[in-house]
């Protein structure tokens, strides 16, 4: 029971974060203070959102499947890859160095997003 | 916190892409599957509903077909909960056909997750088909994680590269195609230059008269590459086929019958036997298209594909699972 509400308040804060400013892509690039900070990704209707996410070097991007429709999220020169997430899977990644990492599904090659590590 | 689901999202009327209005369009159109007749190499069509009033000798050959496609065993979601019972009506449809089809072709996704256990099932369920004789090329969703190998291990016996491969049957010349593997970003379908150095080899010894089948899972012409409905170097594999007098194309993918003639070559997309899938553009995306219980099967099929050798003629039938 202590160890679900943990999570679950967790869970709530990272929304907070997430749903506090205007801008997805502003929010993500001027996370908290901590520097183990999480950024979601959201994978819908075939598509990444935010398409572009900028962030200090060592984040966390959490990728979330919300399509009835496995996919994956791979590194455009193979930097990370994912297995195959099924709906309501997850991947995460943490980018150590600063850079942009074009990526895609290699299922369904025309969702294409990146991720600008400062 | 709510936790959102796809089922409570399409129960938005402004989330699934489908007005009312688009809807029955979407059924109009779904209600026309089709039977193709080639004659002399030139394809005809004719609506599905005009099938059932048809002559069993106008559907007489002597080599007949079915083409099933992207089963997507496994798949649990509300656009198609039952996808054991709907390829199990496809394979009923095939056990009633006036004549019986020589083998049956499976375009891909045959599972949904590259599960061993969903491919267990279809195999299990073609066990009660009235061919055992079963074709298959893989669709993206049959070699998820590993490259197509447990694919390879399963289906690839006699084929070449990722399992791409041909076979003659009764004067016409088949070749199963592999466009799901080594996508690269932005793309399509990718055949690569190894299948196509194949390809071109496997069919330069044949006369131009012998009538060529090609299957692949992804259509091998731009159906909407917006959606990554295309195969970015078929047009270099349909080179090789231009000296043919009739070559018909075969793909799934799309999850809806389609069919276009360029040419000397006739192009058709198969319905799914799992669940249908939207118009080109006429959703934010081309995922699972969820319609009422009672229409679904409407939208689901199989493809009758009968040869008559003599008379030169290739007759497609697509037809739905009700």
């Amino acid at each position: 029971m202590m160890k679900t509400r943990a999570r679950m308040s967790g869970v709530a804060i990272l929304l907070a974060v997430l749903t506090a400013g205007p801008m997805p892509n502003i929010l993500a690039a001027t996370p908290p203070a901590n520097s183990s900070s999480e950024v979601a990704v959201k994978i819908d209707n075939f598509s990444f959102s935010p398409a572009t996410i900028t962030v200090p070097a060592g984040t966390t991007v959490r990728w979330t499947n919300r399509d009835d429709i496995p996919h994956t999220v791979v590194s455009d020169d193979k930097v990370f890859k994912s297995k195959a997430l099924d709906t309501d899977e997850a991947f995460t990644y943490t980018f150590t160095k600063p850079g942009t990492y074009g990526y895609f599904c290699s299922i369904h090659p025309k969702m294409i997003a990146k991720v600008v590590v400062q | 916190m709510k936790v959102e689901t796809k089922e409570q999202r399409f129960d938005e009327p402004d989330n699934d892409g489908i007005d009312r209005r688009g809807f029955l369009k979407c059924m109009a159109w779904a209600g026309t599957g089709a039977l193709c007749v080639i004659k002399g190499g030139v394809l005809n069509s004719y609506a599905f509903g005009r099938v059932a009033g048809m002559r069993s000798h106008e559907l007489q050959g002597d080599l007949s077909f079915v083409q099933i496609s992207d089963s997507h065993m496994g798949f649990d979601k509300a656009a198609s909960p039952d996808v054991i019972g709907t390829l199990k009506a496809a394979v009923n449809k095939i056990n009633a056909l006036p004549v019986a089809p020589a083998f049956i072709l499976h375009t891909g996704d045959i599972s949904h997750l590259s599960k061993p256990e969903e491919f267990d099932t279809v195999d299990q369920l073609l066990k009660s088909a009235s061919t055992q004789d079963v074709f298959f090329v893989p669709g993206e969703h049959d070699v998820l994680n590993d490259e197509g190998k447990q694919y390879l291990e399963r289906y690839g016996k006699g084929s070449q590269g990722s399992g791409w491969h041909s076979f003659d049957k009764n004067g016409v010349h088949f070749a199963g195609l592999v466009n799901v593997l080594n996508l690269k970003a932005g793309g399509l379908g990718s055949l690569g230059p190894g299948q196509l150095e194949w390809l071109e080899k496997d069919v330069q010894h044949l006369s131009k008269s012998t009538p060529i089948v090609v299957f692949a899972h992804m259509p091998l012409w731009s159906v909407y590459p917006e959606w990554g409905w295309g195969t970015e170097d078929s047009a270099q594999a349909l080179s090789y086929l231009k000296r043919f007098g009739s070559v018909t194309v075969l793909n799934g993918h799309i999850h809806q019958t389609m069919q276009k003639v360029e040419g000397n070559i006739t192009f058709h997309t198969a319905a799914s036997t799992a669940f249908p899938q939207p118009k080109p553009g006429e959703a934010p995306s081309p995922g699972p298209m969820k319609v009422p219980a009672d229409k679904l099967r409407t939208l689901l099929g199989v493809t009758d594909v009968n040869y008559v050798r003599g008379k030169h003629s290739l007759a497609v039938v697509d037809s739905n699972l009700v």
